[in-house]
């Protein structure tokens, strides 16, 4: 880990746990907040503070969640109580367990009550689940190029929303269109500005035998080679993994339905059983916090109350 | 002196990857189990999802299967005799082989 990403990541713990704590905490965060016209300042980017949800799964059965739909009502809750209201909050992926019209619908609604300055998304596999993502786009790839992906800018930073779920070749895929849409992106930016990547599946070789990487991500990263600082967060594993290459730190989130198996501790990835009274330990939310002084993003995971 | 050949007079022995003559599929550890079947024209193949996670059967030259989730199945007649290989579009690294024969 570098040195800085282990100082925001202690200083970010020490925001967690209480309480008390996370009044300071929002006081810290108070200068992150969207909307009104921020004042021409020499800086050229802000503190901001978002939050990553995934894998969600609507529509899922089985004993690993019973109630999928409560763990992510849960998961809302927990964004609509935090001290700091996020400037926005990304959905990775895997928004459904089966992509039925009924499930997107439920997924919507739901979205919809999440108290933030915005919400986004980027499809998983299960959004497409024949390789149709007609769906999907139908109702969140309205302002979206191609298979859904786009990018926005907010307090200075840079984001990405990138499809790497969608005709799969056993692991993640960008595709060449995509990756020419990335370079024409990215052309115009700085090399000062600060970069966020979302993707459902992880743009670094997590565990290739279960499909969690994806084949083309050293192109679209080699585009990204000349930014200070590049954060790519993604969903798809179920669980927390971090990993920091040069300029490129990776973040994978929980789900808000169900955990999977670590790397290699099963026969195969998919969902995995734990006992009732603990499941909201195993799947949560992440909390995102871009410091303008060190031009990082720090992540705190927090599992579900 | 002419010695007997005992090989000779054995049966050959069945390839270890030859096709089960099954018309059933389990869909396992994100594994088609068998991955490879053989069937005559005319029969229908069912596939079972007993995983946890959910899966798809998308046979070559046919509409993709709807997802199938834990203990639900689908079913598929081949017509024509070939070789035709499958795979679920959500787990694309899952792929199997139905071989049909003429009758």
């Amino acid at each position: 880990m570098a040195e800085i990403d282990r100082r925001g990541f202690l200083k970010c713990m020490a925001w967690a746990g209480t309480g008390v704590a996370w009044t300071v905490a929002g006081g810290l965060l108070s200068g992150c907040e969207l909307g009104g016209a921020s004042k021409p300042s020499a800086r050229r980017t802000r503190d901001l503070y978002f939050v990553q949800i995934s894998d969600s799964h609507i529509g899922f059965r089985g004993p690993a969640n019973q109630d999928v739909t409560g763990t992510f009502g849960a998961a809302i809750d927990q964004i609509n109580a935090l001290a700091s209201r996020p400037g926005f909050v990304m959905h990775t992926g895997d928004l459904t367990h089966t992509s039925t019209a009924a499930e997107f619908d439920t997924v919507k609604q739901m979205m919809s009550t999440i108290k933030a300055g915005g919400t986004f998304q980027v499809p998983g596999e299960h959004d497409a689940v024949t390789g149709d993502d007609q769906a999907y786009l139908g109702i969140f790839g309205k302002s979206a190029t191609g298979s859904g992906y786009y990018s926005f800018d907010l307090a200075g930073v840079h984001f990405l929303a990138l499809v790497n779920s969608v005709a799969t070749q056993g692991m993640g895929h960008l595709g060449q269109a995509q990756l020419d849409w990335i370079r024409k992106d990215l052309s115009g930016l700085s090399s000062e500005t600060p970069i966020v990547v979302f993707a459902h599946v992880p743009l670094f070789a997590m565990y290739p035998a279960w499909g969690w990487s994806t084949n083309d991500a050293v192109q679209a990263l080699s585009m990204m080679k000349r930014f200070a600082a590049v954060t790519c967060l993604n969903g798809h594993v179920h669980q927390v993994m971090s990993k920091v290459e040069g300029n490129v730190t990776f973040h994978t989130a929980r789900a808000t339905g169900f955990p999977q198996p670590k790397p290699g501790e099963a026969p195969n990835p998919g969902p995995l059983t734990v006992p009732s009274n603990l499941l909201h330990q195993a799947i949560g939310i992440a909390e995102a916090r871009f410091s303008a002084r060190t031009g990082h993003v720090a992540v705190i995971d927090d599992t579900l109350p | 002196m002419q010695r007997p050949s005992l090989c000779n007079d054995m049966p050959a022995a069945m390839p270890a990857s030859a096709p089960a003559a099954t018309s059933s599929v389990d869909i396992v550890n994100f594994a088609f189990t068998p991955a490879a079947i053989t069937i005559k024209s005319g029969a229908a193949v069912t596939w079972t999802n007993k995983d946890a996670d959910a899966h798809t059967v998308a046979i070559t030259g046919a509409p993709v299967s709807r997802p199938l989730q834990t203990g639900e199945t689908y079913v598929h007649t081949f017509g024509q005799p070939g070789t035709y290989s499958y795979i679920c579009t959500i787990h694309p690294q899952m792929h199997g082989t139905v071989v049909v024969t003429s009758t």
